[in-house]
């Protein structure tokens, strides 16, 4: 059963007053099924139509339509679907936990127990509205082909080191998200900057080195498949790794100093028209069949032995990994003036990308 | 009376029950109270100590505060955000005014507080909340008034905290009243453990055991049982009384109708009407005795029955006096004795029972009569501590060694004389035991003999 690809690309430049739309549509299951789930993500269709396939292949399964949306616009359009009491998505997926968080805090999502979210641990599950789904690495992606291996930076002091040289042949050559436009890219920033006195230095030597910052994880990839980039930091690591299943060339690193563990966060809004079927969704997505499915999408990550090995780490997981919980502390970064003063730390160190793409996935 | 006490017991609720009772109240209305308190203490505690987290992130966030310009710029630190975390479940909303109560930055549904309230309630997201408050005032060149912080968040985590604080009370209150009321019953069981011993006393009692019961027993029921004694004693002493009585009465009355009845046969076989007569004269003679006899046998058990049974009254012992030698002279109607009396001016008044004095007092002029020498005085007079009722002869009286042994019964000889059963001074005796009294004999002078009852003074009756 081959789903039917209804892809839509849209282009956004230039529609800053326009209503949002989705970037892309897909629908899967039975077209006759009596129940449509309406599933709103941040994730590429290519990453998260497994999951779907298989829950909707299930027999008496309800077809599920899947809208890929950039982090920003999902936010806004769920935000006012709520505000305005729209039965709108049933399910919104987005890896920008802290968006996805101030909803559930704002209360618009709704509660949902079950033996699967209990199970969840407290860093991974807020007020039973907020669940963390995957468990995604922020990593450096490099191109073996064009760095040796003795040059690999391992950890963000290696990357410091790399780009300090006024001669590097790095200048210039790493790449980062936009983190105004990319709600992931900000959400990882600004969680370097809560971890380590690291993101100082690092923020410096960019500046200095002038390093790029560029929307969207499949086009920095692609910039370090191509040469364009030698190094892209912070990459969100299910992507890398599925680039890397089919392009050897590229590696996916996780610094050793440490590294951001993120769970894209899903939430079922609160005025969803299927909210048990999303229910039941979300428990298929917490189910061992569901977490199979998305480890094969590389949306589960493993650091342990199985693993890929440049994603091991030499410390204890307790000590590298630092999971980006679903605490109140996300709003933080979300404050009007902090998100101001951020950017602009931020812009001062990369004056010239700010007219590029305004809005974009991950 | 009677119908009740053939109804047995009447039971009105074992002291168990309500001692039980009354200690589930207590423990109920201890628990209901202790709870109540914990509950509010519980909510106190748990108010106090998430307002303080409350209090502490806005604070921290008017720490922030800075100018730029004559613009206020908030750097919200995240560990103001990390505190609100500590309610896991909560939700967070805040929000920063400046002078003119235009939003700084924050939750743009938020008002204004207004007055100086630290704390204050409204609603979040559509659940109840809690908010702090805190003023920063700026005195800047370019800024001159007060910035607004405010901060709040739902209210489930303090929910979650009174819940368990009364409950972990709870449990507590409950472990206690268990201990409590484990104790007391052991308390109740120990205290009712005399009443069983007391119980199980008389269970094991043979019918015919009128002894006083001999258990330890508190302070409480010590009364109880003294009553209980008293009781058994009476019955005890009536029980005597009769079988005295019955004793004496087969042990006397035997042999002088024995006698009388052999005199009669005699008299019928007697041919010679004059030894008949002679012998109808002694018959007479035995039966005045015997008569007699009786007399004394009854009044005996009459009085010890009285002394018992019947309650004491003031008496005056003059009035007594008289009425004694009143009866006597009707009674010896032949007699050509001359009775004196002694009586003093002032009434002499103590608690008896005038029938049993009266008849002790003709007892004692019985036996002056029959033993002593005229002129016989019965004499009243004040002793000091006590009033004497008495009376003297100028006969020789019993012999000395005889006093000791002149109250019990049949002292003086065994079996009927022509006078008296011997059971005169033992009436008097017992007379005067039940007036708490005495029974003393003595010779004043060598022409002398006295026989009276000390009885103690009514004390009531004293000028």
């Amino acid at each position: 059963m081959k789903p039917i690809c209804l892809a839509l690309v849209m282009m956004l430049a230039g529609a800053a007053m326009a209503q949002p739309l989705p970037e892309a549509v897909e629908s899967y299951g039975p077209a006759d099924a009596e129940r449509r789930l309406l599933v709103r993500g941040t994730t590429d269709i290519a990453r998260f139509e497994a999951v779907m396939q298989i829950f909707t292949s299930r027999p008496d399964a309800a077809r599920i339509d899947y809208e890929q949306w950039a982090s920003n616009d999902l936010f806004q359009v769920t935000l006012s679907d709520c505000q305005k009491g729209m039965q709108a998505a049933d399910m919104v997926i987005s890896s920008a936990v802290d968006l996805q968080f101030k909803l559930a805090n704002d209360g618009c999502a709704r509660a949902h127990r079950s033996a699967a979210t209990e199970g969840l641990p407290q860093v991974a599950n807020w007020r039973e509205e907020v669940f963390g789904i995957t468990r995604e690495l922020a990593v450096i992606v490099y191109n073996k082909r064009l760095i040796d291996s003795a040059e690999v930076p391992l950890s963000r002091f290696d990357l410091i080191d790399l780009l300090r040289p006024d001669d590097s042949r790095f200048r210039g050559r790493v790449a980062t998200y936009d983190i105004e436009a990319s709600g992931l890219g900000y959400l990882f920033a600004f969680a370097d900057a809560q971890q380590a006195t690291t993101f100082g230095s690092l923020i410096e030597a960019f500046g200095r080195s002038g390093a790029v910052a560029t929307c969207c994880s499949d086009e920095i990839i692609d910039g370090v498949a191509d040469g364009t980039y030698l190094i892209a930091y912070n990459v969100l690591g299910s992507y890398a790794l599925a680039r890397a299943a089919q392009n050897p060339d590229i590696v996916a690193v996780a610094p050793e100093d440490y590294t951001l563990v993120l769970a894209r966060a899903a939430l079922i809004p609160r005025h969803a028209a299927e909210p048990e079927l999303a229910g039941a969704f979300l428990d298929f997505l917490l189910s061992e069949a569901g977490q199979s499915a998305l480890t094969s999408s590389h949306l589960i990550v493993s650091t342990d032995d199985g693993g890929p090995a440049s994603l091991r780490l030499p410390e204890s997981a307790e000590t590298s990994l630092r999971p980006i919980a679903l605490t109140p502390s996300l709003l933080v970064g979300l404050d009007q003036h902090k998100r101001r003063d951020f950017i602009a730390l931020w812009r001062s160190t990369f004056p010239n990308e700010s007219d590029d793409a305004k809005a974009a996935p991950e | 009376m009677k119908s009740r006490a053939q109804r047995g017991t009447r039971l009105t609720g074992s002291l168990s029950f309500r001692l039980g009772v009354s200690l589930v109240l207590v423990l109920a209305i201890g628990g209901l109270a202790v709870s109540l308190a914990a509950y509010a203490y519980g909510r106190s505690a748990a108010q106090k100590s998430y307002d303080r987290l409350l209090v502490g992130a806005a604070t921290q966030i008017a720490g922030s505060l800075r100018l730029r310009g004559d613009e206020v710029i908030v750097d919200i630190p995240v560990s103001a955000f990390d505190l609100l975390s500590l309610a896991p479940r909560d939700r967070v909303v805040y929000a920063v005014f400046d002078d003119r109560g235009r939003l700084v930055t924050g939750y743009d549904s938020e008002e204004p507080p207004e007055g100086d309230d630290q704390f204050f309630s409204g609603s979040f997201a559509g659940e109840p909340a809690r908010y702090a408050h805190v003023r920063r005032q700026i005195a800047e060149r370019s800024f001159l008034g007060a910035v607004d912080v405010v901060v709040g968040q739902t209210i489930e985590a303090r929910r979650e905290l009174a819940q368990q604080i009364t409950r972990n009370a709870l449990v507590a209150v409950a472990a206690v009243g268990l201990v409590i009321s484990g104790l007391a019953f052991l308390a109740v069981n120990s205290a009712l453990r005399p009443l069983r011993q007391l119980e199980r006393d008389f269970a094991l009692r043979s019918s015919r055991d009128l002894t006083p019961v001999d258990v330890e027993v508190p302070q409480e029921i010590a009364s109880l049982v003294a009553a209980l004694n008293r009781f058994i004693g009476r019955i005890d002493r009536q029980l005597r009384v009769m079988r005295t009585l019955i004793a004496d009465a087969s042990h006397q009355l035997r042999t002088p109708i024995a006698a009388l009845r052999a005199q009669a046969e005699l008299a019928y076989e007697t041919p010679d009407a004059q030894e008949q007569l002679r012998i109808v004269e002694k018959i007479h003679e035995r039966s005045r005795n015997l008569s007699q006899l009786t007399d004394q046998l009854l009044n005996h058990a009459m009085i010890i029955h009285r002394a018992d049974s019947v309650d004491l009254e003031p008496v005056d012992l003059r009035v007594v006096a008289s009425e004694a030698v009143g009866q006597f002279d009707q009674t010896l109607s032949g007699a050509e004795l001359e009775l004196r009396i002694d009586l003093p001016e002032e009434p002499m008044v103590c608690d008896g029972d005038a029938l049993s004095l009266v008849e002790a007092c003709k007892n004692l002029i019985n036996n002056a009569v029959a033993y002593g020498k005229p002129p016989i005085t019965v004499f009243v007079q004040d002793g000091g501590a006590t009033l004497c009722l008495g009376v003297r002869d100028r006969g020789d009286g019993m012999a000395k060694d005889m006093w000791a042994d002149a109250g019990s019964r049949f002292a003086k000889r065994s079996g009927v004389s022509a006078a008296s059963a011997g059971l005169g001074l033992s009436i008097v005796n017992a007379v005067a035991q039940a007036h708490r009294g005495q029974m003393t004999i003595r010779r004043p002078t060598d022409d002398c003999f006295e026989v009276f009852l000390e009885l103690p003074k009514n004390r009531g009756a004293e000028p």
